[in-house]
């Protein structure tokens, strides 16, 4: 009895502690919030947001509640971490490999390249990159065309789209009046983010994939070649499945990375979460709530990507074990 | 034992309970607090020409800036008792509720929603401004309704942002706006060519285009001026006191202006006066100040350190500076603006 | 290294003209065809084609030390000195003792007072006036120091046999590693005024430095984790059996073992923090990447050579960090033994 009373009254009082200090800033707050006549509350969610948003998947304007102004920021968020991490990966994967290469010079490059990247701010590459594609590409007027039906200018990558309105015919990207419309935008906010992002992170994924791959026992890569399968054969046989094990936790790590540092992008004006977030909590004045829902949403995204992985993971250790 | 215990930890409650019980005390008035420190804590932006701009050495200049020098001048008797406090305009309204500053002096537009829900009372009207359109002669644009799917670059959370998208919305033409967060970066986007606009007040137009463009005559005002832009200072909400200060201030220089007084003849006038009105004003012949819980001379020593408004106006936005502003609307009432003070008496 | 992907060696030549068409651009714009005075004409005739470093010998004072009083400047300098100095002590092994955390603080506050001023002859500098490579590093280490003890009782916390407790860490740790920086960052600047009461003022400056601290302890407790794993249950064990506590057990035979083994992921915590802090520049305070905005966003003449300056700036991150894990690789090859 006083060996339980020993062991739970600290903790009692920790916890009780920590509540007295919550209770107290949120006493602050109320205080604080009342002395300057403001009001708490997510109410505001429903008043127009009155802001225009660059760039989005969902058909918004400024007449539409800020709620759908958030929600925009989010699928924003994910419309760039998302490709972001395809990229970063498939990337990831090959400088990794790189850098186990036979030859000194590509290893000697991709060495280079991760020990560069990896060692300087992903903010300083994001706003390096946005740099390079807002001032040194050409006006849109005179784009340059990489590919024929693709442009690249300042105002950003435009592709060939398919237009499936009546008919489905491709809709190609034109010079016009200012800009050039028509086709797929991607605008420079978006490009920087997206390359900045995907490069940051395939670095980090690149020495994942080699730590994986070094972690396979040489006997097993010996018997492979003994039994005459070709290198490609011997990764994808026998090294990727190995590797895999060793390689799925700390990728899904980096995931989570990913999807957190995708919020410098406001650093930029790539209209994502902390960005709406951070317009409304200018012209509503509710820095509390808005912060809220900034966390929230990010604690939910940290966790739907830790689920995602853990499943996944569980599915690549078994296969291993036979 | 266990008994002591829980004793102790009751006793650990009462004494937290009641140190969050003391915290509640009333936040001191913001007069007495500004005469204890000495000086007052001035909210300005973090650069706009003419309005308020730190010079290598961390010398701040400009129209707010003198403003809040004026109101030193006034309270603390001396115009350099002033602590200019840069904010972006996302930490503006946080930095006046919370009291990181006594007064915004931010080329801030007063409007219902803020005037009635941030927890702050604009003083009144120092500046009265429109937003407009900066372009690139180049593109041979002469009013706002050709921007037709055009990227206009704007600055998030300023009243700018919100107007934009409204003035587009009732002409029926649709632009994509590029939002950034500071000043400083949205118009670098610009002049480095992603946008073929440019949005903020005209008084900041003219401050970007004659101060941070490589060569200001490549780049034209479009005619049309979509808001209203009244600029003026702001203070907390709930003291009516320092509220009054800041207002009559402003309200002095303005006075001042009307009657030609100066910064150079201030003297003189004072010595020789014989208008009642000016000596209420200067408190040679009465004490307005008393009313405001100033000195006397409040007034003059305001004058004495900024000079009148239009001097004000001429040194850091009109012909004097860089920008080269007419004064427009920002004239006396009597010489065509409308720019009215009430009287000091 | 053990190579595993073939390349047949004959292919040298492809490789080496492959290596030599990707840098020789890259050379040729930095080295050959670079302005390396401060000419703004030169400058602007070699746009395009050499690298203007002119701009960082035009700007250097104001990129290292931001608008830090100009005639002052030494005393930043000093303070940058000290803390390096303390960086390059902190990598070496046989230092790593509490007591090396005591000399770090002494440092650090002894940069912090010279920064300030405001004692002896030194005139009073204001925390808004900082700027450049002493604030970066001030809040770097600032707040990794703030953050240790904190991150040490976190991770004991994680791993102790009190549930509530255990709990509590943990879902501190979880928290926090699931948000953003930045959206801590923008509560240090909106939301912690609104949290304490109304007559307590803290500058950004503390706010910040908190703010990271509390981020950084969590990931530093994860490593402290780490570290606490790796001692065998044996030696706690044996500890308790000749009569120690669990605090002194835990103080005098785990954790110091635990820390060891930590120590070369600690290094790379410090190398995250540091990289981390160039966020601070959202918040307007300006550090080195918020310095370069200073120097060059209100300079129309000098601001097209914005990518020369990010450069630069890239360099000084990079000398660091890359000098810090380089350190905590040999830390760690020397832990193999």
């Amino acid at each position: 009895m006083r060996q339980t009373l020993f062991r739970w009254l600290p903790q009692i009082a920790l916890v009780i502690l920590l509540a007295l200090l919550l209770g107290w800033m949120g006493h602050n707050v109320l205080e604080n919030m009342r002395g300057r006549g403001i009001h708490a509350g997510f109410d505001f969610l429903r008043d127009p947001a009155g802001f225009e948003i660059g760039e989005g998947l969902l058909d918004y304007d400024a007449s539409q509640p800020l709620w759908r102004a958030f929600l925009t920021g989010t699928l924003n968020t994910l419309r760039v971490g998302l490709p972001a991490i395809v990229a970063a990966t498939l990337l990831g994967a090959l400088i990794g490999l790189g850098r186990l290469a036979e030859h000194p010079v590509p290893r000697k490059l991709c060495g280079a390249l991760v020990e560069t990247l990896r060692n300087i701010p992903l903010l300083l590459q994001l706003l390096m990159c946005y740099f390079a594609l807002t001032s040194l590409l050409p006006e849109a007027s005179e784009a340059i065309a990489p590919l024929p039906g693709f442009l690249l200018s300042k105002g950003g990558l435009f592709l060939p789209a398919l237009d499936c309105t009546q008919t489905c015919m491709l809709d190609l990207p034109a010079a016009e009046g200012f800009g050039i419309s028509g086709g797929w935008s991607l605008s420079p906010e978006f490009l920087a983010v997206l390359i900045a992002l995907s490069l940051y992170s395939a670095v980090f994924i690149a020495e994942i994939v080699r730590g994986g791959i070094q972690s396979v026992s040489r006997g097993q890569i010996d018997a492979a070649r003994a039994l005459g399968l070709r290198p490609l054969q011997v990764l994808r046989v026998v090294i990727a499945p190995l590797a895999l094990r060793a390689i799925v936790p700390p990728l899904g790590n980096q995931y989570l990375n990913l999807i957190k540092n995708s919020s410098l992008a406001v650093a930029v004006g790539y209209p994502e979460l902390v960005s709406v977030a951070n317009t409304s909590l200018n012209q509503t004045g509710r820095a509390f709530e808005c912060i809220v829902i900034v966390m929230a949403v990010y604690l939910s995204l940290s966790l739907l990507t830790a689920l995602l992985m853990n499943r996944y993971n569980t599915r690549v250790a078994l296969r291993g074990t036979r | 034992m266990s008994s002591s215990r829980l004793r102790k930890l009751g006793l650990l409650c009462a004494l937290t309970l009641s140190a969050v019980a003391t915290q509640t005390a009333h936040a001191g008035k913001t007069v007495d607090a500004i005469k204890q420190r000495g000086s007052i804590q001035c909210g300005v932006s973090t650069g706009v020409a003419g309005f308020s701009l730190p010079d290598s050495q961390g010398n701040w200049s400009g129209f707010d800036v003198d403003l809040c020098r004026g109101i030193a001048a006034a309270l603390l008797g001396d115009a350099n008792k002033v602590n200019f406090v840069p904010l972006n305009s996302q930490q503006r309204f946080s930095a006046i509720q919370s009291g990181e500053v006594d007064v915004l002096a931010r080329n801030t537009t007063w409007t219902l929603n803020r005037d009635a829900s941030l927890g702050l009372s604009f003083t009144g009207v120092t500046y009265y401004d429109g937003q407009g359109f900066l372009v690139p002669k180049k593109l041979k644009v002469t009013s706002a309704r050709q921007l037709k799917n055009a990227e206009v670059c704007v600055q998030s959370g300023t009243t700018n942002e919100k107007n934009l998208a409204d003035y587009f919305r009732s002409q029926n033409v649709k632009i994509k706006p590029v939002v950034f967060e500071g000043f400083e970066a949205s118009f670098k986007a610009f002049f480095s060519g992603r946008c073929q606009a440019y949005t903020t007040d005209i008084s900041g137009l003219a401050g970007v285009r004659n101060k941070e463009a490589k060569n200001p005559d490549d780049y034209v005002i479009l005619p049309e001026v979509i808001s209203k832009e009244p600029l003026g200072p702001a203070v907390r909400r709930g003291d009516d006191e320092w509220f009054a200060i800041v207002r009559w201030v402003a309200f002095a220089l303005i006075e001042a202006e009307e009657y030609g007084i100066t910064r150079a003849n201030v003297d003189a006038i004072k010595a020789e006066n014989k208008d009642p009105a000016i000596g209420r004003l200067l408190g040679s012949t009465e004490d307005t100040g008393k009313l405001l819980g100033l000195d006397r001379d409040w007034a003059y020593r305001a004058i004495k350190s900024v000079g009148n408004y239009g001097e004000i106006f001429a040194r850091n936005v009109g012909p004097e500076s860089v920008l080269k502003l007419p004064r427009g609307l920002n004239n006396l009432w009597n010489k065509g603006g409308i720019l009215y003070a009430p009287p000091v008496r | 290294m053990i190579p595993m992907i073939r390349f047949p060696r004959k292919r040298t030549i492809f490789w080496t003209l492959l290596a030599g068409a990707l840098l020789w651009p890259i050379f040729s714009w930095a080295v050959l065809h670079a302005i390396w005075g401060a000419d703004l004409e030169a400058c602007r005739a070699a746009r395009g084609v050499g690298a203007c470093w002119g701009v960082i010998v035009e700007k250097h004072r104001l990129l290292f030390f931001g608008r830090y009083p100009f005639a002052e400047q030494w005393r930043p300098l000093i303070a940058t000195l000290l803390i390096v100095a303390v960086l390059g002590l902190a990598t070496w092994r046989r230092l790593w003792q509490p007591r090396f955390a005591v000399l770090a603080l002494i440092t650090l506050s002894i940069a912090t007072l010279l920064m300030l001023g405001g004692l002896a002859s030194l005139s009073f500098v204001p925390t808004k006036l900082w700027g450049g490579l002493p604030l970066t590093l001030l809040i770097s280490l600032g707040s990794t120091l703030l953050a240790f003890p904190f991150a040490i009782l976190l991770a004991l916390g994680r791993r102790s046999r009190l549930p509530l407790l255990r709990q509590l860490c943990t879902l501190y740790i979880e928290l926090v590693r699931g948000v953003p920086l930045i959206s801590l960052l923008f509560m240090a600047a909106f939301l912690f005024p609104l949290l304490l009461p109304a007559q307590w003022r803290p500058d950004i400056l503390p706010r910040v430095v908190f703010t990271i601290a509390a981020f950084a302890a969590a990931y530093l407790a994860e490593v402290i984790r780490g570290g606490l794993q790796a001692v065998p249950s044996g030696q706690y064990t044996a500890a308790l059996a000749i009569g120690m506590t669990w605090w002194q057990a835990t103080r005098h035979i785990v954790l110091p073992q635990a820390l060891r083994t930590a120590l070369p992921a600690l290094v790379n915590s410090f190398v995250g923090i540091f990289k981390d802090s160039s966020l601070i520049s959202i918040v307007s305070l300006h550090e080195l990447t918020g310095a370069l905005a200073i120097s060059l966003g209100g300079d129309a003449e000098w601001r097209s050579f914005y990518l020369e300056g990010y450069l630069f700036i890239a360099l000084i991150y990079w000398i660091f960090c890359y000098a810090l894990s380089c350190s905590a690789r040999r830390l760690e090859s020397g832990l193999r033994y």
